[in-house]
């Protein structure tokens, strides 16, 4: 005999678990996969923290790899708490053990008073640029927005923030700031592909302006055509989530350094020389600042820049994109960055090498004493460094040459 | 014997090899071997009071030694030594 809908109904409330919105709250953080199953439309307007969505009609498809565990704890939602019992049946069908469905679903749930999060809603053009990004679960919907809303400081944008800025760009970080007080010179364009033939003796934040918004009008670009100042560095880097660095000097790269551990913001290390790159990430009292690495500059005759060594052109373009990986990951909260690990490359023998870094306990800008010290307003004091790359020029009243 | 990994910019002053085999039980050693052979590296690598300059940086397998023991840092056969100073660029734009 044919069955109607309610016989339907009645045997899966007889055969699925149900739960209720309280039971689903009272959950310990990671207690259960919670599961939406209602149609994209649904989920748009609002739906519980930390849930996944997969709709119904794709539940077969997709719950391996949500779920890749049959026994773990699995909750379903829908808005009424009916189609989360189908798709309860349907998990059961599949071999899951432990699925339950929460009753009254979302409706009972915003009922209750109990928290939801209404997703960020992507434009239908910002879906189908990030689609790659919104497939990956690590980024999705949510990953996205958190890129757009972000902001990313390049220091110069020469050889390494080239790259970065590109594929940062592409990534769709809302807002991307350039220090730069240089012109487009033809001697750049063997490596600083944001540049073009047509525009040297152009300004560089205007040129990259230009092909970053080409490649992706969403990005807000702050260009700030100055160089990076004792003066001038906080005004400059406030506000920024990640700083990746492509500075060309050590005075302006402790500069940097010490105005980024007082503000608290992450700088992604980078430098090349010829075939050779050196890559970190300085995530302030997470690991190591610049100074711990290197408390003092080197003499120039040791650390000659690339406008007199050379580099090979990729060289700066690997160490960029590293540079933009590391900044992604940053921005999402995902994965493992170089904090505490230093990544050198060697073009020539196509090797990566990975040494380890420490803090150290008696940094004068990133130790405890030291950040104590400038709470109370009397920072410590920091070596100048006489007869060095930095300190010829620190004896100068702030004149610095650096930028990338 | 240990392997001295030699960075780019100090190659010329050991013959352009990009790595060296010393013999050494500690980082000192190595040290002292190496610019008893290549004395113009003493300059580039040690003060004027014997110490390792700070802005080179030196590894063993991997681990900087300022946080080991410094040049006490024991060196077996094999290990691999690595001197790295502080690089400039970035990328300067060739002012």
């Amino acid at each position: 005999m044919p069955k109607t809908y309610a016989d339907l109904l009645r045997e899966a409330r007889s055969q699925i678990r149900e739960v209720t919105p309280a039971d689903v709250d009272a959950l310990p953080a990671g207690g259960a996969t919670v599961i939406d199953v209602r149609e994209d439309s649904e989920w748009d307007q609002g739906h519980l923290p930390g849930a996944v969505h997969i709709s119904k009609s794709y539940v077969e498809q997709q719950i391996e790899g949500a779920v890749p565990d049959r026994d773990a704890p699995v909750v379903l939602y829908c808005a009424g708490g009916v189609r989360s019992l189908f798709a309860a049946q349907t998990l059961e069908q599949l071999g899951y053990t432990n699925v339950a469905s929460m009753s009254g679903g979302f409706q009972a749930w915003k009922s209750a008073g109990l928290p939801w999060d209404k997703p960020v809603n992507l434009t239908s053009e910002q879906k189908q640029r990030y689609s790659r990004h919104l497939l990956i679960p690590e980024v999705g919907a949510e990953g996205q927005a958190k890129l757009l809303a972000s902001k990313a400081l390049f220091i110069g944008a020469g050889g390494l923030g080239s790259p970065a800025a590109l594929y940062l760009a592409a990534a769709g970080v809302g807002t991307i700031g350039i220090v730069d007080f240089d012109v487009v010179d033809l001697s750049n364009l063997q490596r600083q592909i944001l540049h073009t033939n047509d525009r040297v003796g152009e300004r560089k934040v205007e040129s990259a302006k230009k092909t970053i918004n080409a490649l992706n009008p969403d990005v807000n670009v702050i260009t700030h055509e100055e160089m990076l100042l004792a003066d001038n560095v906080d005004r400059i880097i406030t506000g920024y989530d990640v700083i990746i660095d492509g500075t060309d000097t050590f005075e302006t790269r402790y500069l940097l350094n010490d105005a980024a551990v007082a503000k608290n913001i992450p700088v992604i290390h980078a430098s090349v020389f010829r075939f050779e790159g050196q890559l970190t990430t300085f995530i302030p009292f997470e690991g190591p600042c610049y100074r711990c690495l290197y408390p003092t500059p080197p003499p120039p005759e040791l650390a000659p820049g690339c406008s007199v060594a050379g580099v090979l052109g990729v060289v700066p373009g690997i160490m960029g994109m590293l540079q933009a990986n590391e900044a992604l990951k940053v921005l999402l909260g995902i994965g493992d960055t170089l904090a505490g690990r230093l990544l050198l490359f060697d073009a020539l023998d196509s090797t990566f090498t990975e040494l380890k870094l420490r803090r150290d306990p008696n940094c004068p800008v990133c130790s405890t004493e030291a950040v104590a010290a400038r709470a109370e307003g009397r920072p410590l004091p920091i070596p100048v460094f006489a007869g060095t790359a930095a300190g010829t020029a620190a004896s100068e009243p702030f004149v610095l040459g650096g930028q990338a | 014997m240990s392997v001295v990994k030699i960075p780019t910019v100090l190659r010329p002053q050991v013959g352009g090899n990009k790595e060296v085999e010393v013999a050494g039980g500690s980082v000192g050693e190595v040290v002292d071997a190496l610019t008893t052979q290549f004395p113009s590296l003493r300059a580039q690598l040690l003060t004027d009071e014997g110490g390792l300059n700070r802005f080179v940086n030196v590894y063993v397998n991997g681990q900087d030694v300022r946080y080991l023991d410094g040049l006490a840092t024991t060196v077996g056969d094999r290990d691999e030594v690595r001197l790295l100073p502080a690089m400039a660029g970035g990328d300067g734009s060739g002012r």
